[in-house]
């Protein structure tokens, strides 16, 4: 019952840290605290070298954070990215152990292995998306659902062991090549980095995207195809775990069904840390890409701290879930304007 | 009758920044009928949480028979006598009508729940009420006039002092409403103090007393029922006489732009339509009468039995609804929240929706944005909207300034006709005056608009044609000469059984 229109009524000025909080999330708060403990529990940390070190380590999360942006812009979320990813590394892997036995040329071998990968992740996106948009299943089924069906079909592929012979050149490139000075993996992140800020700030596609995850119904009646949007988002989410896929699997020169296997719960920490919604229609590349930047950090500094693995997943979680929280009270400072 | 049941004292609610209720004093007799009456945002809903304990006042005083009660609960007003029925159902459609009824308060032997003795005392004060609903019937399977009985229905374990109603009708047919008055007057007549917020004048002038009148969270006044006429508590209402608030529309009909033949969907028998060019349609009729679900069948956003839709002599049947709105044919939701807006985002975000979707600031893929905030501007100043709500969240603006919003999203590309559903829900007079003048504009351009209202003055006054329906068939269709509110009001009741 707040129907007062006058503008002498607005809401008083909220403080800066609040303004800060409800603009970009918790992210520059928890990047503030890590920098400060980290660099307490090691000289190491905060050393170029390390930064330059957390940098590189973390452009895989980087690219599968924003894919993984992409879906929870959309309103949903994809638990199956890391599926997407293992089943690129095995069926690349498996390509190009094929191809190598069928012709001589290296380029060809690599791109048949890289083509039938991005292939595979295509499909998973298909079934995501389309599961989701026109079956109507949510979410969290259809891609829990899918990356079951997904690690098995890796697993079976392999056998569960790992598959070796690829090219030299494979990994020399893409793991540990060089262009214009710059790592190839970084280069290629650097670049996803860009197109996907510009396909989301300055593309109709990025509009829709907003516009479908804030509210589905009210997109249907600005004449959005929202079922066409939707499955775009998960697509383009497999297609760029599937790019990680493949820069993962030449970084291990081998073609592997355990890949990738934390990755659904740290991008989606990633994200939610860096301001994405839960709830959808809110998210900003640039934050993503720091989000992603942030947890490599947090991992980065634990190891130089010597926490064991174990209490890293147990402190991943709970950063994850501390996010959310966050979120939410974000979201009802949002909405009540305070 | 000397001392008043119910009285308050100055009684104010304030929120950041808004003052929802401004030192009201209201009082309530023993056995009287009190109507609130206001506009949406008028404060009515407000006192009523507070003396309901569904809120706590921010000042001022509340007494009940004389003395001092400060209710922190709905179960600690309901324990003074003072039973509320809201206008939001709090039902749970998955379990039983009885199981609703006593929901929390379950009769029990030891550790289990008695259901019969629940399905008996159920039964018991249906029968006592006089409404016709089966304790074991599933909430879901229930009309809406059964649910809001069984709301009503609810409040009723043990004796109330003071009963208060929130829109009662909102959703009952003539005949339920028939049986809420002779309860209410039962009531009455036990010495109960009713408290009845509507703002339908035609009914409430049956069963008031008096009438409080709210206005921007203070009280306006209080009148006698017998001797008050309608435009007098319109004028009270909104500040101004109704002939300020309805434009008056030139008719220029030109050619025929819409033509539906036979159209049937869920709950609509084959209706037809003609729509020609700088004509408004009113669409009158019942809540639930079908009047909106014809019109989102023709949008694609219903099931399309039968029937044929063409826009500018071009079949657009069975198209979805993304191609329909891009052919030329708008739709403004009536459920702004849900339909309408994306809450969490700005106005301006809103309003940018639609000229980025039209594709008119769209070169080679790539949106220039620079175009779009100028169309964006453009927008904002037609509809009115004041420069400071454009950055805001909409979920922050009042329902006027709101629907500003919604109405700008419809000019965010061209159309040739309009769909208005309900557009003036929950908006302020000031507001309404507002949109009547841009549905206005639109007819003189040439547009033809098709004005849904379940507010009957305002279906009436702004079209050059009412179509009626009731049950799920059109029951009349009426030039604007002809239809006065007594004769549009006889064809909203039908004999005919309900279309399913």
């Amino acid at each position: 019952m707040s129907d007062a229109t006058a503008p002498a009524q607005v809401t008083p000025r909220a403080n800066p840290i609040k303004t800060l909080f409800i603009r970009v999330g918790v992210l520059p708060f928890f990047l503030g605290i890590a920098l400060v403990v980290f660099s307490f529990l090691s000289d190491k940390f905060l050393t170029g070298q390390n930064l330059v070190n957390v940098a590189r380590q973390s452009v895989y999360l980087v690219l599968v954070s924003l894919g993984q942006m992409l879906v929870l812009v959309s309103g949903g979320f994809d638990l199956s990215v890391g599926t997407a990813i293992a089943l690129t590394s095995v069926v690349s892997a498996l390509s190009m152990t094929w191809a190598a036995g069928v012709f001589d040329s290296v380029f060809l071998i690599i791109a048949i292995g890289i083509a039938a990968g991005g292939i595979v992740a295509l499909i998973v996106g298909l079934i995501n998306g389309v599961g989701v948009a026109y079956f109507e299943v949510s979410p969290f089924i259809m891609t829990l659902g899918v990356s079951s069906v997904g690690a098995g079909l890796a697993l079976f592929m392999t056998g569960g062991i790992p598959i070796s012979g690829l090219p030299f050149a494979f990994g020399d490139t893409f793991g540990f090549g060089k262009w214009f000075g710059v790592p190839v993996p970084v280069f290629i992140a650097l670049i996803c980095i860009a197109v996907m800020w510009l396909v989301m700030a300055r593309t109709p596609l990025g509009t829709r995207l907003y516009a479908v995850g804030g509210n589905i119904k009210a997109a249907h009646l600005s004449a959005i195809d929202t079922r066409k949007t939707l499955v775009l988002a998960y697509v383009i989410c497999s297609l760029i775990a599937a790019l990680a896929g493949v820069l993962l699997t030449a970084r291990v020169e081998s073609g592997e069904a355990n890949l990738g296997g934390t990755m659904a719960l740290e991008s989606i920490s990633a994200c939610v840390i860096a301001g994405v919604s839960l709830r959808g229609g809110i998210g900003r590349v640039q934050n993503v890409v720091l989000g992603a930047f942030f947890i490599v950090m947090v991992q980065n500094g634990m190891n130089l701290a010597k926490i064991s693995s174990y209490m890293q997943m147990v402190l991943l979680g709970g950063l994850l879930i501390l996010a959310v929280i966050f979120d939410q009270m974000r979201y009802r400072m949002i909405m009540q304007g305070r | 009758m000397t001392l008043p049941l119910l009285t308050t004292h100055n009684l104010t609610k304030t929120y950041p920044g808004v003052r929802a209720l401004d030192g009201v004093d209201f009082d309530l007799m023993a056995g009287e009928v009190h109507v609130l009456f206001g506009e949406n945002g008028a404060g009515k809903s407000t006192l009523i949480s507070m003396l309901a304990g569904a809120n706590t006042p921010s000042e001022g005083k509340i007494y009940l028979e004389n003395r001092e009660v400060a209710f922190d609960s709905v179960a600690r007003a309901k324990a003074h006598g003072v039973f509320t029925v809201f206008q939001e159902f709090s039902l749970i459609p998955t379990l039983t009508v009885a199981e609703n009824m006593f929901l929390g308060q379950e009769p029990r032997t030891g550790l289990l729940i008695d259901h019969a003795e629940m399905r008996r005392r159920a039964q018991e004060i249906f029968d006592t009420l006089g409404f016709p609903i089966s304790p074991t019937a599933q909430v879901s399977s229930l009309s809406r006039a059964q649910q809001q009985m069984l709301e009503i229905s609810k409040a009723f374990h043990g004796e109330p002092k003071v009963l208060i109603l929130d829109e009662p009708t909102a959703s009952l047919t003539d005949r339920e409403v028939d049986h809420l008055f002779h309860f209410i007057e039962r009531q009455k007549a036990k010495g109960v103090g009713i408290i009845y917020i509507s703002h339908r004048m035609q009914e409430f002038k049956r069963i008031a007393d008096r009438i409080t009148v709210l206005r921007d969270g203070a009280k306006i006044g209080t009148v006698e029922m017998a001797g008050t006429d309608e435009a007098a508590l319109v004028e009270m209402m909104t500040g101004r006489a109704i002939a300020e608030i309805y434009p008056t529309i030139a008719t220029e009909p030109g050619e025929v732009v819409l033509e539906v033949q036979n159209l049937a969907t869920s709950g609509v028998a084959p209706s037809s339509l003609t729509l020609r060019r700088g004509e408004v349609l009113g669409v009158a009729g019942l809540v639930g009468c079908g009047k909106s679900r014809f019109f989102r069948a023709m949008m694609g956003l219903g099931p399309r039995r039968s029937g044929t839709v063409a826009l500018k002599s071009q079949d657009i049947t069975g198209r979805p609804t993304r191609e329909i709105i891009r052919s030329g044919l708008y739709y403004l939701s009536p459920d702004r929240k849900h339909e309408g807006l994306d809450l969490a985002k700005t106005s301006d975000e809103n309003l940018a929706l639609n000229v980025v979707t039209s594709g008119a600031p769209v070169k080679r893929g790539w949106i220039d944005w620079r175009k779009v905030r100028d169309t964006v501007a453009g927008i904002a100043t037609r509809v009115e909207l004041p420069d400071a709500y454009r950055a805001r969240r909409v979920s922050q603006l009042s329902g006027g300034n709101q629907q500003k919003v919604l109405f700008g999203k419809a000019f965010g590309q061209e159309a040739d006709v309009y769909i208005f559903d309900e557009p003036t829900v929950g908006v302020d007079m000031g507001t309404r005056a507002a949109l009547y003048l841009k549905i206005k504009a639109l007819a003189e351009a040439g547009k033809a608009v098709v004005v849904i209202s379940s507010d009957l003055p305002e279906a009436i006054n702004l079209s050059h044609r009412i179509l009626v329906f009731a049950n799920g068939q059109v029951s009349a269709e009426l030039p604007r000469a002809e239809a006065s509110e007594d004769t549009v009001l006889k064809y909203f009741f039908t004999e005919s059984e309900p279309v399913q």
